[in-house]
């Protein structure tokens, strides 16, 4: 198969180092001065460490900026970063559920060209025309999936279908009788796509369909190959976090040796993430993001904690923009299932919330390609009635606080006491079957 | 007249009723009647035994969740019909029932039931004041 080799914008995307580097630097020095001037907590921060805007003369001159963390969004709940007033935003999005707050992100109108450009970049990588159905079936509303595919779909001129997820019948239907060229969903759901495609008794060899961005939750090679049989398209990969845009930060190209990031809006740098020491090209280390292209969230160095390495050169694909590995894991507690982000102590205040004493322990598998969730709850006296009707009851009534918390469905299952196995009294929470290699 | 019941909560893997009884033996406890309700992934243990505190303080030094439930034993002519009475004077009360399993008798022509009801207290009278005849703790572990 021959490779494709289109640009939305080639002389950005195949740029030398050179050129490159220099724009970087001119749009973080410009980026600096921004937030410097518009975020409190940035000023606060560089005045503490004795920077100033006028330090920052060159890209290199990055490690000198403080770092910026989730808690940082969290603790300015919810507007509390943005730098530019009310009237200049267009847009409000957040990121899926975490404990307690949300972290929310702003974008004026030249945020939204550049997430959209970014987004149209990745389209254009993986073959779109402007002739082109975009099937977009992630989520449409505060997370970033659904409007973000959409937005780069309409930016370089193909068509978006906003089918957003669910009525999986309908979405078959729509591939079908629409012809959908490319779809745009979490791997699990286009894998869901597929088998009730299959059911339906829909020859997908049949379907115009070619190609599908596949992103917002971690996924292998081995799945790729799956949903490349079951749907009969090419499968790539899409990477992004609402913090820095969405959708879009970096994208697969036809070559698929990793994800190229649209590092003249989003600088990436790779640390040690305990000693914030930046590591070089090659290494593993968790993945910073400075956005040097917004101006209503202009995040320095977000710690994103996904574990990353870049990879620097010219692709096969023919771009130079720097390569991302797909993250192998994080340096927090955080779980995706299901694109939804859960942490383990939002399942421990659920339990608290009823009353119950929180023994319980995470049990996440990827069974048939869909994430499962199990928690598992160790019985106490004081829980324990001995009719089977109530243990149901027990069960069902923590699965559906759960479920209203998390977003998402767990299966509950009681256990005996002291069953979940302890270290030094510490109990391990986690046990994540899923392999992301 | 009400006999006092040991549940204890055990999960669907290999080795814990043994577990269990292997406690009751080292404790000198007798299991009198036994059954287990069981899901997918747990059951419930029910047992009569000859000495339920010891019984229930030995299993909870184990680390077994364990109650003690008040249930009735009932005892009736071991021939048919027996049972019927007994159900229909309860069911005409509306007294509902959790669940009923049965109970070995050494005494010739007598069988024995425990149940468990909503209303314990209610049942009884019933039973008791239509002369249906109640096991009593002491009277099991004569036997």
């Amino acid at each position: 198969m021959s490779m494709p080799k289109q640009y939305l914008d080639p002389e950005t995307e195949c740029a030398s180092p050179e050129q490159m580097r220099s724009l970087q630097s001119r749009r973080l020095q410009h980026m600096v001065r921004h937030a410097y001037s518009n975020v409190p907590l940035y000023k606060e921060r560089m005045d503490r460490m004795g920077v100033l805007p006028e330090d920052i003369q060159s890209i290199d001159d990055i490690s000198k900026l403080p770092f910026t963390v989730k808690d940082d969004l969290r603790n300015t709940y919810p507007f509390g970063m943005f730098a530019v007033p009310k009237k200049a935003l267009v847009r409000i999005h957040a990121s899926s559920g975490t404990t307690g707050k949300q972290t929310v992100v702003g974008y004026t109108k030249n945020d939204i060209d550049v997430w959209s450009r970014s987004a149209a970049r990745a389209l254009t990588a993986i073959g779109a025309t402007k002739s082109d159905y975009i099937h977009v079936s992630y989520g449409y509303g505060l997370f970033t999936g659904g409007l973000g595919l959409h937005y780069g779909a309409e930016y370089m001129g193909a068509t978006a279908i906003p089918v957003s997820s669910g009525n999986t019948k309908r979405q078959v239907q729509i591939l079908q009788d629409y012809g959908s060229d490319i779809l745009c969903c979490t791997p699990s759901y286009a894998m869901y796509i597929g088998e009730t495609a299959r059911e339906m008794g829909v020859d997908t060899k049949q379907l115009p369909l070619r190609a599908g961005f596949f992103g917002a939750e971690p996924w292998t090679e081995h799945m790729r190959q799956e949903l490349e049989a079951i749907l009969h398209i090419k499968a790539y990969d899409i990477y992004g976090l609402s913090e820095i845009a969405g959708p879009g930060v970096a994208f697969e190209c036809p070559a698929q040796q990793g994800m190229h990031i649209n590092e003249d809006f989003f600088y990436p740098e790779i640390i040690d993430p305990d000693t914030e020491e930046v590591l070089p090209d090659g290494a593993y280390g968790e993945l910073v993001f400075t956005c040097i292209g917004k101006e209503a969230l202009p995040l320095i160095r977000y710690r994103t904690r996904d574990i990353c390495k870049l990879e620097r050169g010219t692709c096969a694909c023919g771009r130079t923009l720097i390569k991302m590995c797909k993250p192998k894991g994080r340096t927090d507690d955080m779980l995706i299932i299901r694109g939804i982000n859960v942490f383990p102590s939002q399942i421990e205040s659920v339990l608290l919330s009823l009353n119950l004493d929180p023994n319980y322990q995470i049990v996440v598998d990827r069974i048939n390609n869909t994430d499962s969730l199990e928690v598992q709850v160790e019985m106490t006296a004081d829980m324990f009635r001995d009719t089977l009707k109530s243990l149901t009851e027990i069960e069902r009534k923590i699965a559906s606080a759960l479920h209203s918390t998390l977003n998402i469905a767990a299966r509950v299952r009681l256990l005996e006491p002291k069953s979940i196995p302890r270290s030094e009294g510490k109990a391990k929470r986690v046990i994540d079957r899923r392999s992301f290699t | 007249m009400q006999l006092q019941q040991l549940s204890v909560f055990l999960e669907n893997k290999s080795g814990r009723l043994a577990r269990v009884t292997q406690i009751l033996k080292e404790s000198d406890i007798d299991i009198l009647a036994l059954c287990v309700a069981d899901s997918n992934e747990y059951g419930i243990l029910r047992m009569i035994v000859d000495k339920p505190s010891k019984a229930m303080e030995e299993l909870e030094k184990a680390r077994f969740t364990v109650s003690l439930t008040n249930v009735i034993g009932v005892i009736i002519p071991d021939s048919a019909g027996g049972l019927a009475t007994v159900i229909e004077l309860l069911a005409r009360q509306n007294i509902s029932m959790e669940y009923i399993y049965a109970f070995t008798s050494r005494r010739a022509g007598e069988a024995m039931m425990i149940l468990r009801v909503e209303d314990t207290a209610a049942a009884v009278d019933i039973l008791t004041s239509h002369q249906v005849k109640l096991a009593t703790h002491k009277e099991l572990i004569r036997e």
